[in-house]
C-alpha cells in the first residue's frame, strides 16, 4: 500500500511526466484514503479520487453522495456527473433521502469529507459562493451543494484544489465551507465541536494545519516541486512542517486505474453514446 | 433575528389544513387547470428533485406558459430551470444551496448575469440548511437546531438566529420552517387521489410535499391504489396531502427520471447555445420555443423520437437487475 508520507526528503524522485497537474491532485488525495472507512465526496476530482483509492487500497472504503446515496460502486467511463443521477444512484448499497445523508453526517458517522475550492485561505476557510463584495459579487458561483455541511460535520476534510495565488488568499472573500475560521479555537466557539480540515491537496504540496494556531502548513511537496514554487503560488505565509519530505511521484498504474475510471474501455463508450 | 425569517408558516400552515378536504376524491386533473388553481402571483414555489434530477418541468413549462410574477423558487440544488423562471422574470428571488448547468458546462450564465447585476436575489442555504426548513415545515415545528452554517458567511448573510441547548449548552443554528406556498413534485407512479410512490433517490420531496400548503404531483403512471398496495413502504406522499394529480409521462424531460429515462443533453445543448447568442434574450427565446407548444406533450411529439427512445433505453439498461 501507498502511504501519503512514504517519500523523504533525499528521495527527489522527477513527478511522472505523463501525469497531468489535475490527475497528480486526485492520485495525491485518493492515497489519503484507507480502507474501511467512510468518505463524503463531492462532484469531480473528489469522486474520482474515492473511485481511485476503492480500486487501490481501499476496496472496503464506503463512499456516499449527498443524494442519498450510501455505499457505491463506481463504473469505469459512466462516473457520475451530478451527485443526484441515476449514474450515482445504481448500486449504491442504501439510499436514503437528501437531508437524512447530512444528517448522519451530523451524527458523526463519516471518517472524511472530501471538496473542492475556488479559494482556500491560511485556516482552510472554503469559497465557493461569492468573489467579491456579498453585496454586489463580481462573480456569483454556484454555492456550497453539500459542501457547508460536510466541512461542517465530516471528521476530517480534505479540500482538493490548483495551487493559484488567486486561490490560496489571505482572507476568503465569503467561507461558504468552514475550516478554522479565524485560527486558535475559534472553530470551536462558533458551535463546531468537531472536525476541521486535515488536509488541502494540489498540484504542487499535500497540507495540514498547525495544532495549536490551525494555520496552514506544507506537510510535502509533490514530486518534482520545490517550496519557492509552492511559496509563490499562495498569497499568505505558509508554515513548513519541520519534518517536510516529498510525495512519491505517481504511479504509471495509479494513472492507469484513474484513466481507466474516467474514460472507461474504448469499446464501452462505443456501446454507452453521451 | 431577521424579520424575514421570521415565520408563522407552520401556524398559518395548520390552520389552513383544517378547510382542506384532500383525504378522497378524484383529483385527477392537467397541468394547466392545476397550475391555474394552485400557482397564484408571488408564491413561494417549491420545487421537487434536485439538480436535473425528477425535476418538475411539465409543470414549470405550464407556469412559463401561462405566466406569473413575483415567485419565489426553492430548490435544494438548481439547473437551468432556475434561469428559465428568472430570465422570464416570473421568479425574482431563488433560495437553494447550488445553481449549475453540468455535464462540462459550468456556471449558471443567466443566474450570474442576473444576480450580479442585481436583477435577482440569489438566497443562499446550505443543502441541509434548505433540507431542515422542510422538515421543520413537514413536522410542524417552527425550527430546528443544527450545527450546519455555523461560523460560516451563509449563516452570517442570512442573520440566522442562533439557540442554546437547554440541556448542553451547546449553541446551534435555529433554522426557520419554510411551508412554500405551493409544491410542484413529479414521480414515477401516484394513484388518482394523490397517494405517490418514488423510486430510487427520494431527495426532499416528501418533506417537501408535507411542508407546503399546496401540492401538485405529476407521475409517470397513474395507477390503483391497489398496486400502491403492493409495495406501501415505497409510498412517500400520503394523498391527503395532494391537492392535484396530473398524468405525465416524460414529466420530468428534458430532466432525468430515475428507472425511466436519462437527461437529454441535447437539449442542456440547445438551451446553452441559446444563451451563449443571445444571453438572458437567448433564454426566454429558448422558453418561448417550448411553451409556444400547447402542452407538454405536444413538446415532446416535437422532440425526435430516437432522441426519447435514447434516453429511456440508457436509463432502463442501468437498472440493477
Amino acid at each position: 500500500m501507498t502511504g501519503p508520507l512514504t517519500g523523504s526528503p533525499s528521495t527527489v524522485a522527477p513527478q511522472n511526466p505523463d501525469a497531468g497537474p489535475d490527475e497528480v491532485m486526485t492520485i495525491t488525495a485518493s492515497r489519503l484514503l484507507r480502507d474501511g472507512e467512510i468518505v463524503f465526496a463531492g462532484i469531480g476530482q473528489p469522486l474520482v479520487a474515492a473511485a481511485v483509492a476503492k480500486r487501490r487500497q481501499a476496496p472496503h472504503l464506503t463512499v456516499l453522495l449527498e443524494g442519498g446515496m450510501i455505499g457505491i460502486e463506481f463504473l469505469p467511463g459512466e462516473l457520475p456527473a451530478s451527485t443526484n443521477e441515476v449514474r450515482a444512484a445504481v448500486g449504491a448499497q442504501m439510499m436514503t433521502n437528501a437531508a437524512d445523508i447530512f444528517l448522519m453526517a451530523q451524527r458523526g458517522f463519516f471518517d472524511y469529507g472530501l471538496i473542492g475550492a475556488a479559494q482556500v485561505d491560511r485556516y482552510g476557510n472554503v469559497n465557493t459562493s461569492i468573489v467579491g463584495d456579498p453585496e454586489h459579487p463580481l462573480v456569483r458561483l454556484p454555492g456550497p451543494g453539500g459542501a457547508n455541511d460536510i466541512a461542517s460535520m465530516c471528521n476530517r476534510v480534505v479540500v482538493v484544489t490548483q495551487h493559484e495565488t488567486r486561490r490560496f488568499v489571505d482572507h476568503v472573500d465569503f467561507v461558504t465551507s468552514p475550516g478554522f475560521l479565524f485560527g486558535g479555537s475559534s472553530r470551536r466557539d462558533s458551535g463546531l465541536r468537531h472536525g476541521g480540515p486535515a488536509w488541502v491537496v494540489t498540484d504542487l504540496a499535500l497540507l495540514d494545519f498547525d495544532e495549536v494556531s490551525h494555520r496552514m502548513r506544507v506537510r510535502a511537496l509533490q514530486a518534482g516541486a520545490d517550496l519557492a514554487q509552492v511559496r509563490a503560488a499562495t498569497g499568505f505565509d505558509l508554515l513548513v512542517h519541520a519534518d517536510l519530505v516529498h510525495l512519491p511521484p505517481v504511479e504509471d498504474a495509479e494513472l492507469a486505474v484513474l484513466r481507466h475510471l474516467v474514460n472507461g474501455d474504448v469499446s464501452d463508450s462505443q456501446e454507452t453514446p453521451r | 433575528m431577521s424579520p424575514r425569517l421570521a415565520t408563522s408558516g407552520v401556524e398559518d400552515a395548520r390552520i389552513e389544513l383544517e378547510g382542506l378536504r384532500r383525504a378522497g376524491g378524484d383529483k385527477l386533473t392537467t397541468a394547466a387547470e392545476a397550475v391555474r388553481r394552485l400557482v397564484p402571483d408571488d408564491a413561494v414555489v417549491g420545487v421537487g428533485g434536485t439538480n436535473h434530477a425528477r425535476t418538475p418541468m411539465a409543470l414549470l413549462f405550464e407556469v412559463l406558459r401561462q405566466g406569473r410574477t413575483g415567485l419565489t423558487m426553492t430548490r435544494p440544488l438548481s439547473c437551468f430551470e432556475a434561469e428559465l423562471l428568472l430570465a422570464t422574470g416570473m421568479a425574482d428571488r431563488i433560495m437553494t444551496s447550488w445553481v449549475g448547468i453540468g455535464h462540462g458546462w459550468g456556471l449558471a450564465p443567466v443566474v450570474r448575469h442576473l444576480v450580479e447585476s442585481g436583477h435577482a436575489a440569489f438566497e443562499e442555504w446550505s443543502h441541509l440548511g434548505i433540507g431542515l426548513r422542510y422538515k421543520a415545515g413537514a413536522m410542524g415545528v417552527p425550527f430546528l437546531p443544527t450545527v450546519s452554517m455555523l461560523g460560516s458567511d451563509i449563516g452570517a448573510r442570512l442573520d440566522l438566529a442562533k439557540v442554546t441547548c437547554p440541556y448542553t449548552g451547546a449553541l446551534l443554528n435555529a433554522v426557520p420552517s419554510l411551508n412554500p406556498g405551493v409544491a410542484l413534485v413529479h414521480v414515477q407512479r401516484a394513484d388518482r387521489l394523490g397517494n405517490a410512490q418514488i423510486d430510487g433517490y427520494q431527495l426532499m420531496d416528501a418533506d417537501l410535499a408535507l411542508a407546503a400548503r399546496r401540492v401538485i404531483i405529476t407521475a409517470e403512471e397513474i395507477v390503483a391504489t391497489d398496486e400502491l398496495r403492493l409495495d406501501p413502504a415505497r409510498t412517500v406522499i400520503p394523498g391527503f396531502a395532494v391537492d392535484a394529480v396530473v398524468h405525465q409521462p416524460m414529466g420530468a424531460y428534458p430532466h432525468e427520471c430515475y428507472g425511466r429515462y436519462e437527461a437529454d443533453l441535447d437539449e442542456f445543448t440547445a438551451y446553452m447555445r441559446a444563451v451563449k447568442a443571445g444571453g438572458v434574450d437567448g433564454a426566454r427565446a429558448y422558453v418561448a420555443r417550448i411553451v409556444a407548444h400547447r402542452d407538454h406533450d405536444a413538446y415532446l411529439a416535437s422532440i425526435a423520437p430516437e432522441r426519447l427512445a435514447a434516453v429511456r433505453r440508457t436509463a432502463e439498461e442501468m437498472m440493477p437487475r
